[in-house]
């Protein structure tokens, strides 16, 4: 008789333990497929990057351990220069960490410029916003063709002033400015979309309140309004940031890296020594990468900080 | 509301104002007006250095012919829809998934594996390159519309985990506590109670993620090569020398490869701007 009862009490005793634990391992389970996916293509590869980053690898054959060599060649430790085209690519990227801020102000100006409420303001809004829509490829491809130095708008719009012609993209003293240019167009429309967001959610009785007080003007955008717009310049900068350190569609597309290697960044040149037609130096290029990824781990750090404080608050 | 609405200052500002504004637009859209005249002009206006004047004669349909039926376009544009449609399909599942596993359940760790989703997403690119393309390679994807989809769907996770938590971390969290007393199990608390409210955030980044997929340019050089595989942003490039300083026929095919994502910006514009400035408000 005892084997009449045993398939009776099986289901629910196995079923009891799934209830009795279901809320641990429903997230495992919810988690499971995204976290296998993150390790092995981000979080893993950037093990690895390190890794290669201390061998020679033509990234056919073996790896050859070489230690710290590719940093020193790059850094210039010991008898050696620093790698020429290095420093060229690293003060580049400065030049685009800073002016690629121009754009938080910009967005803000034109934020401001558009938040009103006269008949079609919406479309205006869209339209100043879209060139952050189009690929970067095309804004690229967009921007060469409006600096070319003959068939080129610009230097038809300077030659109405008497100025030019000049051929920003052919010289080298310019060319980086002209592609940061470029990206600032897209960039600032993202940055001022975000304003008008944030400018939507002003506390109208705060403003209310400060006009009472005779603030305008200046004042009241710098004491009043700026504040409220904190999360919104947060989320600005962190965007212009990761966006100045990934610069490289642009630059592809612009220049190529020239004229004479002039607009190169530590983002393109990494791909240029990896995948070179000289031959691929996958460890060389991985030691650029590395530097690019402390460079960029500062910032990572504050923001992810800036955020665990808002986390802590949240609870 | 700042600054001070145009309708309470004098008459003069508020038609300043209004006659400003298109003005402003068109300064702003330049060098994209530019190329919207470039792309509709006949070549002979570029002999006779009719760069910017009124095109001579239009030629929308020809030029735009061209770039349909005389050069790889089509296929490069149908590589990047099948690129980008399975991405965001798979980021935008694993994100639910993941974001509800985060947002719903306390557990230990959870805020690290929050963290590292979000840090993950800022990693510069590069870093991540030579393993990815090795990976890719050895898994015999190199070259495959694939290969990119599995990588993309990994990066983009990160953000659209970000997103989806916080997202369900603001939905009302009695909800779910009343189906857990009545007993409904957790995967279909899943399915039946918060997947119903996450509808503005799955349209949200499905709107964002193609906008992101369509456009990337570096992993499609990376992992691809040639018109078999390789989506429009890259496959540009390839355009551009066919038709080298032909430059009505260069404008066309530019315009063609920026416009899905253009047009889906303006289709979803509403689900597009929440997705985009999530945070940006508190």
């Amino acid at each position: 008789m005892t084997y009449a009862t045993v398939p009776d009490t099986q289901p629910p005793l196995r079923r009891g333990w799934y209830k009795r634990n279901e809320i641990a391992i429903t997230p495992l389970l919810f988690l499971a497929p995204a976290i296998l996916f993150f390790a092995i293509y981000v979080i893993i590869p950037i093990g690895q990057s390190f890794w290669i980053s201390l061998h020679e690898w033509d990234g056919l054959g073996e790896a050859e351990w070489v230690g710290t060599a590719n940093y020193e060649r790059l850094l210039g430790i010991g008898e050696q220069e620093m790698d020429r085209k290095f420093e060229t690519s690293f003060w580049n990227n400065v030049k685009w960490l800073i002016l690629y801020l121009l754009a938080i102000p910009a967005g803000l100006f034109i934020a401001l410029f558009l938040n009103q409420t006269v008949r079609g303001i919406r479309i205006y809004k869209s339209l100043f916003f879209f060139p952050f829509v189009i690929s970067q490829v095309v804004v690229g491809l967009v921007f060469s063709w409006f600096y070319l130095p003959r068939e080129g708008l610009l230097n038809a719009l300077l030659g109405v002033f008497g100025l030019g012609p000049v051929n920003i993209l052919g010289d080298p003293s310019l060319a980086t400015y002209g592609i940061i240019g470029a990206g600032l167009w897209p960039q600032t429309a993202y940055c001022m979309i975000l304003y008008l967001t944030g400018l939507n959610a002003v506390d109208p009785e705060q403003v209310e309140a400060a006009r009472l007080d005779g603030a305008k003007g200046w004042k009241m955008l710098w004491y009043v309004i700026l504040p409220q717009l904190k999360p919104a310049t947060f989320i600005a900068f962190v965007v212009t940031i990761i966006g100045a350190l990934r610069s490289f569609d642009l630059i592809s597309v612009m220049t190529n890296g020239g004229p004479f290697g002039s607009t190169r960044v530590l983002s393109f040149y990494m791909f240029e020594e990896s995948l070179s037609e000289f031959g691929f130096r996958m460890g060389y290029g991985a030691a650029i990468a590395v530097v690019l990824f402390f460079i960029m781990l500062g910032f990572i750090v504050y923001f992810l900080w800036s955020m665990y404080q808002d986390e802590k608050g949240a609870h | 509301m700042f600054p001070t609405p145009i309708e309470k200052r004098p008459r003069s500002a508020q038609v300043g104002y209004q006659a400003f504004l298109p003005l402003a637009l068109i300064l702003w859209l330049l060098p994209l007006i530019a190329v919207a005249n470039f792309s509709i002009k006949p070549e002979a206006d570029f002999v006779n250095g009719n760069y910017w004047g009124m095109p001579s004669s239009f030629e929308l349909f020809s030029n735009y012919g061209r770039v349909f039926f005389e050069s790889n376009m089509p296929r490069y544009l149908l590589n990047s829809l099948m690129i980008t449609v399975p991405t965001v399909i798979g980021a935008v599942a694993l994100s639910a998934m993941a974001g509800f596993a985060l947002g719903v359940y306390r557990f230990r760790g959870n805020l690290l594996i929050f963290f590292m989703f979000i840090a993950g997403n800022f990693v510069p690119f590069q870093i991540l390159m030579v393993p990815v393309r090795d990976l890719t390679i050895n898994l015999n994807l190199y070259d495959t519309k694939t290969g990119l989809i599995l990588f993309h769907i990994a990066f983009q996770t990160g953000f659209c985990t970000l997103f989806m938590r916080n997202f369900i971390r603001a939905l009302p969290f009695p909800l779910i506590e009343a189906a857990r007393v009545e007993g409904v199990a957790e995967w279909k608390i899943f399915w039946f109670v918060v997947l119903p409210l996450m509808k503005p955030a799955l349209a949200a980044l499905a709107v964002l993620i193609f906008t992101f997929i369509w456009n990337d340019y570096f992993w499609a050089v990376v992992l691809t090569q040639g018109p078999g595989a390789q989506p429009v942003t890259a496959g540009i490039t390839e355009f551009n020398s066919q038709f080298r300083a032909a430059y009505h026929l260069m404008s066309a095919g530019s315009i063609v490869a920026a416009l899905p994502p253009v047009a889906m910006f303006f289709l979803m514009q509403k689900h597009f701007i929440a997705g985009l400035t999530l945070g940006a408000v508190k």
